[in-house]
């Protein structure tokens, strides 16, 4: 090897070491740009009104629990326990429902033969297209009727009814790519199609229940429009609710005890998220659908 | 032979039981879905609310909807204005993330749940809200820009800019496209990429030649479903601007809100969303004009 050869593969090795270091502190700078509004919010969350404004920098000059303390306490009669109180009972039952009565219904389209399927399955993947505008209305009349308002039922019957058809269709997709093998030689042991489902089938779908769960836990959780709609008493408030009318009320007041009660409303979804990242990363990647 | 007819009996039998799996869903779609779907239909031709008695009064909403109501037409305009600005944006930014992720990274997983974060939050009350402060004219944005001497900027209090401001808010979540891309670059097949690399094709000639053809059905659905998003966004205008300045960013979600929830006109209401259906209709009649190039079954399609 002579010396020009050698020069030019240092050259060439030199090359590639620049433009690896340029990506990687491009996608650090970009996470940094990414979180930077998360961890801006955080540290609002612990300033004073007019640090919030002034300062740039993420560390406050003092450390206030203020916001979190009065925020807490929240408006009038009440706090902020029973607002989180009020989403997890609204939202639990939800995604409970949701993942059994998707499961059965997945079970039913994607592994037997009956009149109609084609054409009901084709009415699933519409009702997915459905935007919830144009329903909303009617539905408010009906739930109003049954004196449902005001309550979370508008949230929970619908999910026993299997109506959020995004998880039926992501089900589906996931018990396709089962074996069939597996349940033919049960059915020739003797189980039963139910047996079946709760021993073969529910097992092997784990990973896509835990991303159902974690996808209707979140949607739910941020859903800030159907809770305006359905709920109008501050006892009965969500989350989502309580945030705007903390931003309404507090106007100009104590922004940080706006900020620390967003932080908290984040906190069960993130942690969530970092406990499963997993299951929703794939979850998203094999339904191939939603964005 | 006579397996074939035993598992087709069998199917036979099968037939009522799925019935059983599948009546939930049988119940649920006609009770919260197919007859809320054609009571709107029948509304849009009435003029009521809650608390005034349905009357019946022809064409008159879209009549009025179309010719008589300004804030339609500018509310339609802002939110085509609006599905122009975020929806591009974030495809193309995720696009170019996850073909930079897929070189071989280390600390992939890493990049992934930063990148991802804000997609899980993106459509909360919170980050609502902290998108207002941080574009606020005394923000942290305008603070960190007068660092380097450039003058504060009204994001969200200018016409022109508060749009954008919004549709910044959506790119900030493009994780959850890049995922799908991601998912969609780890099925072309490497062998195509190196065969063309040692034909001597240049890198930028691999991904506008290889790369996009072949993510271009996952790059086509993704846009319908991130499009019918954008179209139906409430929070945004809701929350951080009240559909202002001047009703620039007045998008249809809050029309539609206000017209049935706020005034009360229900009937008009109705119209208005089954206006919104109409496009909506378009754009997945487009998505599924796409559907072969983009689902692949391990049974073939045919289950």
């Amino acid at each position: 090897m002579n010396n020009d050869t050698l020069k030019r593969l240092q050259h060439s090795r030199i090359r590639r070491i620049t433009r690896k270091g340029i990506t990687y502190l491009f996608l650090i700078l970009l996470g940094i740009i990414m979180i930077y509004p998360l961890l801006w919010i955080v540290s609002a969350s612990f300033k004073t009104n007019n640090e919030i404004f002034s300062s740039l920098s993420l560390i406050p000059k003092v450390v206030l629990l203020d916001g979190y303390s009065k925020g807490w306490a929240g408006v009038g009669q009440n706090s902020f326990g029973l607002f989180f109180a009020n989403t997890f009972k609204m939202v639990v039952p939800t995604v409970f429902f949701t993942v059994i009565s998707s499961l059965l219904v997945a079970y039913g389209f994607a592994r037997f033969k009956f009149r109609f399927k084609k054409a009901l399955f084709a009415l699933v993947i519409a009702s997915l297209m459905l935007p919830n505008e144009v329903i909303i209305i009617p539905r408010y009349m009906v739930f109003n009727k049954l004196g449902w308002l005001n309550t979370y039922l508008p949230f929970i019957i619908p999910a026993a009814f299997a109506t959020y058809s995004f998880f039926i269709f992501m089900l589906v997709q996931y018990i396709r790519s089962i074996p069939r093998e597996l349940d033919e030689s049960a059915r020739i042991d003797g189980c039963g199609s139910f047996p079946i489902l709760t021993k073969i089938i529910t097992p092997l779908c784990v990973p896509s229940l835990i991303s159902v769960t974690i996808f209707q836990f979140v949607w739910r959780w941020n859903d800030f429009i159907n809770p305006l709609i359905y709920i109008s008493s501050v006892k009965h408030y969500v989350l989502s609710l309580a945030l705007r009318m903390s931003l309404d009320v507090t106007d100009t007041i104590a922004w940080n005890q706006t900020m620390a009660m967003s932080v908290l409303s984040m906190v069960p979804p993130v942690l969530l998220f970092f406990f499963t990242q997993k299951f929703f990363v794939e979850g998203i990647s094999t339904s191939g659908l939603k964005g | 032979m006579k397996n074939i007819k035993n598992t087709s009996l069998k199917e036979v039998e099968n037939q009522k039981i799925a019935y059983i799996y599948i009546l939930p869903w049988i119940i649920g779609f006609l009770a919260f879905q197919l007859y809320p779907f054609i009571a709107s239909f029948v509304y849009s031709f009435t003029d009521f609310s809650i608390l005034k008695p349905m009357e019946f009064v022809g064409l008159d909403n879209y009549r009025r909807m179309f010719t008589g109501d300004r804030l339609f037409w500018k509310s339609v305009k802002a939110t085509f204005l609006y599905v122009l600005i975020a929806v591009p944006g974030k495809l193309i930014f995720a696009l170019i993330i996850a073909v930079i992720l897929n070189m071989k990274i280390r600390f992939i997983n890493f990049f992934r749940t930063v990148y991802y974060l804000p997609s899980i939050l993106g459509g909360s009350v919170a980050i609502s809200i902290l998108w207002k402060f941080l574009f606020a004219k005394d923000g942290t944005v305008n603070a960190a820009l007068s660092v380097l001497h450039i003058p504060a900027i009204d994001w969200l209090g200018s016409q022109h800019l508060a749009l954008a401001t919004m549709g910044l808010l959506v790119v900030w979540q493009f994780g959850s496209s890049m995922v799908l891309f991601l998912a969609g670059l780890k099925n072309i097949p490497a062998e195509l990429i190196e065969a063309a690399r040692v034909d001597g094709a240049g890198r930028l000639r691999v991904f506008f030649r290889i790369t996009l053809p072949m993510l271009s059905p996952v790059i086509f659905f993704n846009l319908i479903m991130q499009m019918i998003n954008a179209f139906k966004e409430f929070n945004s205008p809701y929350l951080i601007t009240q559909g202002g300045p001047l009703n620039s960013t007045y998008l249809y979600g809050m029309m539609l809100y206000e017209n049935a929830f706020s005034y009360l006109k229900m009937g008009y209401a109705s119209a208005q969303s089954w206006f919104l259906f109409f496009i909506i209709m378009i754009f997945t009649a487009l998505a599924f004009k796409s559907s072969p190039y983009w689902t692949f079954y391990e049974d073939g399609g045919d289950f």
